[in-house]
């Protein structure tokens, strides 16, 4: 195995190989990137929507909770054919990468929804209801009290998701979007070693994800000790009073 | 029930649990609907499916609550003038300045930028009165404010309150520290079980109740 590695690494190596392998990591990339900003941005949507309590808008929270619910229970492939087909009795002229991109917003969409609406349930009700008492809007305090809290709760199960989700896109190649996983299958075609071939596409994965979870465990560290560590530099800096009046009975 | 409140008052609302006080004060606050009867303010009903009259009822008041409910997000002092810049649109140079003020005024005047979960509850509990006196509230509402403080913070409380009352302000304080209620209020409210039961002045309800009610509720109240 390993003399047939090294025997088929030149000739497996070659410029237009690895200008070939990067453009498919770089699909991979986007799929991911594209799909979770935007499962961010519909999904927070959604939570704020299903966190209206208002009558007039029983229908629209009626409408999103049956989205999330079923997107979150079909398996991802059946997705994208349900969505490839779909998209393909009405207009030819799209193509699978747009397809494969549709389908993964829809589907990070639905899970982005759920870990968000279950940060901003963290905060506790009264909050609302000071802010409530206080005329904030509906958006002011979902900007400047809920979320603002909801955060530590949401980043942990985001990262760890957006992790997940860089591995999940490797489904779209199953309807022939050329991205990392696809051009393993398509070397391994043209007789290269299967070993080598895939070493290579799971050295791309590791790249693109090893990042993603180290930037979340700096996100999820600062966000939880920044504020610890202020107040810490305060007690040491800070003037003589602020520790001379009893600290820690909570009522 | 019914209860007209004038301006500069100080009525305290007593009675057992469950006998509404606090239900009433968020029925005020425009926090819940009622589910009979009406608020009028200077005259006018107010209409809770208004959301520009439950806005301009609510710009008009401001509520302490028995948890304190201080955001958790924000330090101290922003936690004092968020509604005033964000809400009421007001600068900010000024808002801070009056925010100071009142920061010393309950005696929190080097915490500026202490947040809530460093304060113990006595002293987040004077954030969220200067909280409440920064929206410069015509009316006041103190639901229990000391209820959930150790006995030894309750004082410190207390002594902002009693201050404030003295300063004409218009408030109404659901308590059980009765001989608080009874030293500041100008008129007492005794409920039970939603209804007002007496009405009247801290002599009469804790000196000579009328109803057997309130007779038996301060007696068994003030023999502990």
């Amino acid at each position: 195995m390993w003399d047939r590695i090294v025997q088929e690494a030149p000739d497996f190596f070659t410029y237009y190989n690895a200008i070939f392998v990067l453009q498919a990591m770089g699909r991979t990339l986007a799929l991911t990137v594209i799909g979770c900003v935007a499962g961010f941005i519909f999904g927070f949507a959604i939570a704020a929507i299903r966190s209206t309590r208002a009558r007039a808008l029983l229908p629209l929270r009626l409408l999103v909770t049956v989205y999330v619910e079923i997107f979150r229970r079909i398996p991802f492939l059946v997705i994208l054919f349900i969505v490839m087909f779909g998209i393909q009795a009405v207009s030819r002229g799209i193509s699978l990468f747009a397809i494969a991109l549709i389908s993964i917003c829809m589907v990070s969409t639905a899970f982005m929804s759920e870990i968000i609406r279950a940060g901003m349930e963290s905060v506790p009700k009264m909050q609302r209801e000071a802010a409530e008492a206080m005329n904030f809007g509906f958006m002011r305090t979902l900007l400047l009290v809920i979320l603002p809290q909801a955060w530590k709760v949401i980043l942990p199960p985001g990262f760890a998701f957006m992790v997940m989700f860089i591995k999940d896109t490797a489904l779209v190649s199953q309807m022939g979007v050329v991205e990392l996983a696809f051009t393993g299958k398509m070397f391994v075609g043209r007789g290269f070693s299967p070993f080598l071939v895939y070493g290579t596409v799971l050295a791309g994965y590791f790249v693109m994800s090893y990042p993603l979870s180290r930037l979340g465990a700096y996100l999820e560290n600062r966000l939880a000790t920044s504020r610890s560590r202020e107040s810490i530099q305060r007690v040491w800096t800070g003037p003589g009073p602020v520790q001379s009046e009893p600290v820690g009975e909570q009522g | 029930m019914n209860l007209s409140v004038n301006k500069g008052e100080v009525i305290s609302l007593i009675g057992p649990s469950g006998s509404g006080k606090s239900t009433f004060l968020r029925v005020l606050m425009g926090l819940l609907p009622p589910t009979a009867g009406e608020v009028r303010i200077d005259g006018g009903a107010i209409d809770y499916r208004s959301r520009p009259q439950l806005r301009a009822m609510r710009d008009r008041m401001a509520i302490v609550f028995q948890q304190y409910n201080l955001f958790q997000n924000m330090d101290v002092l922003r936690n004092v003038t968020i509604a005033p810049i964000k809400i009421k649109k007001r600068p900010r140079a000024d808002v801070e300045r009056e925010a100071t003020a009142l920061l010393l005024k309950v005696g929190l005047a080097e915490k500026h930028h202490a947040y809530p979960d460093e304060l113990s509850g006595g002293q987040q509990q004077r954030v969220a009165i200067a909280r409440a006196l920064a929206l410069k509230p015509e009316i006041l509402l103190l639901d229990e404010v000391t209820a959930a403080l150790d006995p030894e913070l309750v004082t410190e409380v207390l002594d902002t309150i009693r201050s404030l009352a003295s300063e004409g302000i218009t408030m109404l304080i659901v308590s059980h520290e009765m001989a608080f209620v009874r030293e500041v209020s100008t008129r007492v409210v005794m409920m039970d079980k939603g209804q007002v039961v007496e009405i009247g002045s801290p002599a009469e309800i804790f000196g000579s109740p009328k109803e057997a009610r309130t007779r038996e509720f301060v007696g068994k109240i003030l023999r502990h």
